[in-house]
Formats: C-alpha cells, sequence, structure tokens
C-alpha cells in the first residue's frame, strides 16, 4: 500500500460510528514492548538499530492484521508525510523525528498501527472510533500474543514488561480517549473535571498528547500509570471515568440550553460567520470555530448530514495536509489563506443555523444523562 | 526568575502539570531545559522531569559507580535521558530503581499480562519446587526407589526449561 493510498482514504476511527461518537471521538489503546537484553532504541547505535529493525519487521508484517498493510522506513518518508502521519495520530511526534533505524507499518483500515524503535522497540497502538476501549485493548491484545511467540519480550516477574522509560514499566499500557467538550468548556466547568480526573490518577492532554495545548475543545484522557494493576481494571477504570464526563458533558450542554441559548446561538451564529466568509485562518482558529459548529450539529441547528463534511475538515485543515493537498510547500500565511478557501468551500451549500432546532439536544445515538441536577 | 536547576541564569521556560492534584511548577533556564530535553514538548512530562532529577539521585544511592553490563548504561546516563539503557538496566540499578516506581506507579509489582513464554518458565519452575520437595522427602524415608525416580523427572525438567528459556 503506497502513502497516496493513505492520503486519500480517510481513517476508519474519522468516520465515527462507535457509541457516544458525538462526544468521544476515539479510543486508543497502546502497548510498549522491548526485545529482551538489546539496548532500548534512544541507547542503540545506529548499526544495532537497523539489527532490531531487521528482526521486529518481517514478523509485524507477517501478522493477519497486516495484510496489505502500509509498511514504510522513516528515512523513506518526506517531513510531510511524517507530519500527515502524526496529524491522524497514526504516528508520535517523537517517531516523526525519527530517521534511520525507524519503522512504521499500519493497516489498510489505519485502525492499528505499530512503530518500530520510537522510545521503545515495539509501539503498538489500537485506534477506534467512539467510546471502544475494551475493542482496541481486545485487538492489541491479540497481536500481542501472536508477536511474542517469535519475538521475546524484556519481561521480569516481578515488574512486567521492561520500556525505556520507568513510567511505562508493567503493563506498558496506556489508554486514552479523545473527548470533544466544548459544553463543559463554555459553561467553565472544564477545569474542575480536569482536576478532578487528575486526582484519581488520570491524565488529562491536549489534542496531540504530552505537553500539547487544549485546541478545539479537544482533550484526551489516559491512565497515568502502568504497574500494580492489570489492563482490564485500568480500561473499565478509564471507561467509567469516560462515562461520567460525557453525562458532564450533557448535562453542561443543557443547562446552556436553558439558561444560556443566548450565548450558545450566538456562539454558533459567530462561527458559521467566520467560516464561512474568513480569508485568512490559523489552524487554531480553525479547530476552535469546526468545535462550534460541531456542537451545533449535535443540537440540531445543522443538519446530521453535515456532520461527516465538519469531522473531515478537523484533519484536512491540519498544516500538512493542507501542503500534501496542494502538492507544495506553504509558509504559514499561504496556508492560512488555503486553509480558510477550502473551508469556505465546503461550507458554500452549509445551510444557515436553525435557532428552532434548538429546542432541545438531539439524541441521536447519545445517552442523554438525566436532567435531575444536583 | 532564576532557573531551578542551575539557579545562575534567567528561566526562560515554565512548566505546570498538575498530578494527583498536586501543581508541580518547574521554571528552567535555555540551557538546563535543553540538557533535560525539555524543547521538544512531545517527548517529555514534568513528572519525567521532576522523578528524572530526583531519580538520578536515587540511582546514585544504590549504585555510585555502577555500569549496566549488557548496555553499559550509566547513572550519569539516565540523569541526562530519564530513560534506561536496556532491560537489564532494570536489574543493575534495581535499588534505586525501586523508590522511584512506588513514587511513580500505584503498585510496586506486575499483575497484569505475562507473556507465554515467561508464563510456562513460571509453570516449570513450580514443578521443580515441588519435586525437589518430594526429593527431599523420599531421601529422609530412606525410599531410594521413589528418589530415583524423581531425580529422573527432575533432569527431564531441567532440560525443558533450557530449552523454555533463551
Amino acid at each position: 500500500m503506497k502513502f497516496s493510498n493513505v492520503m486519500s482514504s480517510a481513517g476508519e476511527w474519522l468516520r465515527g460510528e462507535g457509541p457516544h461518537h458525538q462526544i468521544v471521538i476515539s479510543s486508543r489503546v497502546r502497548f510498549a514492548r522491548n526485545l529482551r537484553n538489546r539496548a532500548f532504541p534512544g541507547w542503540a547505535k545506529k548499526a544495532e538499530r537497523t539489527a532490531i529493525l531487521e528482526l521486529i519487521k518481517p514478523h509485524v508484517e507477517e501478522l493477519t492484521e497486516m495484510q496489505d498493510s502500509f509498511s514504510e522506513l522513516l528515512q523513506d518518508l518526506s517531513a510531510l508525510e511524517k507530519q500527515v502521519l502524526v496529524e491522524r495520530h497514526l504516528i508520535s511526534r517523537e517517531h516523526a523525528a525519527k530517521g534511520a533505524g525507524s519503522a512504521v507499518i499500519m493497516n489498510r483500515r489505519q485502525t492499528l498501527s505499530i512503530m518500530i524503535n520510537e522510545e521503545d522497540h515495539l509501539r503498538m497502538q489500537s485506534i477506534r472510533s467512539g467510546l471502544q476501549l475494551k475493542q482496541a485493548f481486545k485487538l492489541l491484545d491479540k497481536i500481542d500474543s501472536a508477536l511474542e511467540g517469535d519475538l521475546e519480550f524484556a519481561y521480569d516477574p516481578r515488574l512486567g514488561y521492561l520500556t525505556a522509560c520507568p513510567t511505562n514499566v508493567g503493563t506498558g499500557m496506556r489508554a486514552s480517549a479523545m473527548l470533544h467538550l466544548p459544553g463543559l468548556v463554555l459553561s467553565e466547568l472544564i477545569n474542575q473535571v480536569v482536576q478532578a480526573v487528575s486526582k484519581i490518577g488520570l491524565a488529562v492532554r491536549g489534542l496531540y498528547g504530552e505537553g500539547t495545548e487544549a485546541m478545539g475543545n479537544l482533550f484526551q484522557i489516559s491512565n497515568q500509570t502502568t504497574l500494580g494493576e492489570k489492563e482490564d481494571e485500568i480500561i473499565n477504570r478509564l471507561t467509567k471515568v469516560i462515562e461520567t464526563i460525557i453525562e458532564k458533558e450533557h448535562d453542561a450542554r443543557q443547562v446552556l440550553i436553558q439558561k444560556k441559548s443566548n450565548t450558545l446561538w450566538d456562539q454558533i451564529g459567530r462561527a458559521y460567520g467566520v467560516l464561512t466568509y474568513a480569508h485568512a485562518m490559523t489552524s487554531k482558529e480553525a479547530l476552535n470555530l469546526l468545535s462550534i459548529i460541531k456542537l451545533g450539529v449535535d443540537l440540531g441547528t445543522f443538519p446530521e448530514d453535515r456532520r461527516l463534511p465538519i469531522d473531515q475538515l478537523f484533519i484536512d485543515t491540519q498544516p500538512a495536509h493542507l501542503q500534501k493537498t496542494s502538492q507544495q510547500k506553504l509558509n504559514a500565511e499561504e496556508r492560512d489563506h488555503l486553509r480558510a478557501q477550502i473551508i469556505r468551500d465546503r461550507l458554500k451549500l452549509f445551510p444557515k443555523p436553525d435557532i428552532s432546532k434548538l429546542a432541545k439536544e438531539s439524541g441521536n445515538g447519545s445517552t442523554s444523562a438525566p436532567t435531575n441536577n444536583e | 526568575m532564576l532557573c531551578d536547576v542551575c539557579k545562575c541564569n534567567d528561566a526562560t521556560v515554565y512548566l505546570t502539570q498538575i498530578v494527583e492534584g498536586k501543581m508541580q511548577k518547574v521554571n528552567l533556564c535555555d540551557a538546563c531545559s535543553k540538557e533535560k530535553g525539555v524543547q521538544d514538548p512531545t517527548g517529555f512530562a514534568l513528572a519525567d522531569l521532576l522523578l528524572g532529577i530526583g531519580a538520578a539521585e536515587e540511582i546514585e544511592k544504590g549504585a555510585p559507580t555502577q555500569k549496566c553490563p549488557v548496555c553499559g548504561f550509566t547513572q550519569a546516563d539516565f540523569k541526562k535521558t530519564g530513560r534506561l539503557g536496556c532491560s537489564t538496566c532494570y536489574v543493575t540499578f534495581s535499588e534505586g530503581l525501586g523508590t522511584l516506581l512506588k513514587a511513580m506507579h500505584k503498585g510496586t509489582e506486575h499483575v497484569g499480562k505475562i507473556p507465554q513464554r515467561a508464563h510456562r518458565v513460571a509453570e516449570l519452575s513450580d514443578q521443580m519446587r515441588s519435586l525437589n520437595e518430594s526429593l527431599q522427602k523420599a531421601v529422609a524415608e530412606e525410599n531410594y526407589e521413589a528418589a530415583a525416580s524423581l531425580r529422573d523427572q527432575i533432569k527431564q525438567l531441567e532440560n525443558e526449561m533450557v530449552t523454555a528459556k533463551p
């Protein structure tokens, strides 16, 4: 499979069909694994890294799930192509900085991506649409069991899977979900949620993981620790917390509709106006405004069939996607113009927001929380 | 504001993170942030940095001049990167790492998935233990016939363990 194929088809998770997909964009689980007695990628010399890569790569490509996969050495990908993969969350930013001795292999549906020689020898990741952490875990567990038959992973009976960074030792598992929480942000409750979540040993991060800011009202919630708790316990705990946050988000939206409908209507109208008429837009501004339009779709102010085009714009307006589509390198100013142009074009036939529909939240696929507010 | 690490240059990088409900703040100068690898925000968490600084000291306590026999990694390298060199480093620096892991995680022992191969080795060593106990008992009871048979079984199990292990 070629890079152009990756580019032309959106990942399955982007189509948004999973449970709670209005609020939970995606669920991801990743495992970190290393080979026994071999230097970790950050410490290994180039020759050793290459040898490790050559040892691991064929086994990954042989996996049933990796039939007709996209498999590429990092040194053979352009900076722009790497960035496209980062924007789709198929590789980490750290991996994009790698060259010789590292590789990425992913399946056609873009639901399974395996990085070789990132921070650990193997970083395997499974992505699903909506809240499906259990399903994501199940697939990854199967992949991991298949690989351990051929590769001997560094494992200690007391400490579990051994990883380059002590923060990942044990299960080597990080489970996370990307949540769209405009209701909690608009009603200024988000800080409370973030603090509560971090109090119980979970981490909240921005769009692209560690150290990135929250844009487009998107937040990633993941487990902080990996030692002393079973995989399914971590997944269950995380799922429960996310279900609570989903409820809080629905509550916040209801309160906004009932008590601050003018503010809400104003936000949606402004977002619609700016997106339809602006001629220059940064990716941050685009994400923040698209988030409000997405909320508008959730609330019924825009028809349901406009959901996918908006979700698609979240990805297509990212810097590397813009440049890859236009097939030229653009400076920031040129990107801002092109971004605004693409958004204007796609919103051309978009109907005006219909405030009469803003009476109550459309319950399409979502379980609206009871409105007995505390 | 001065840098928290070198205490001589002005801090230019300010980091805040909430871990377990506690706010942690670190201010670093340009040079120190580079040295700690903070410049690239993706490969980095504040917890790593905070734990990393303390962690290297923890490791130093346990093994002042120790070097990993497999990969040649030293505590100075850990101080610099916050990452270990290879899986054997966990044995080499186990003393200091113990305290670090305790502070970092929910527990100190892995309770999750066990790779099949390790599972098999664990099973075999359980069998070995019980065979050895039976053997001692048989010898004590002067039941030499049983002891001879047990000895054969132990020998066979030893061979199996060699093949199960890499």
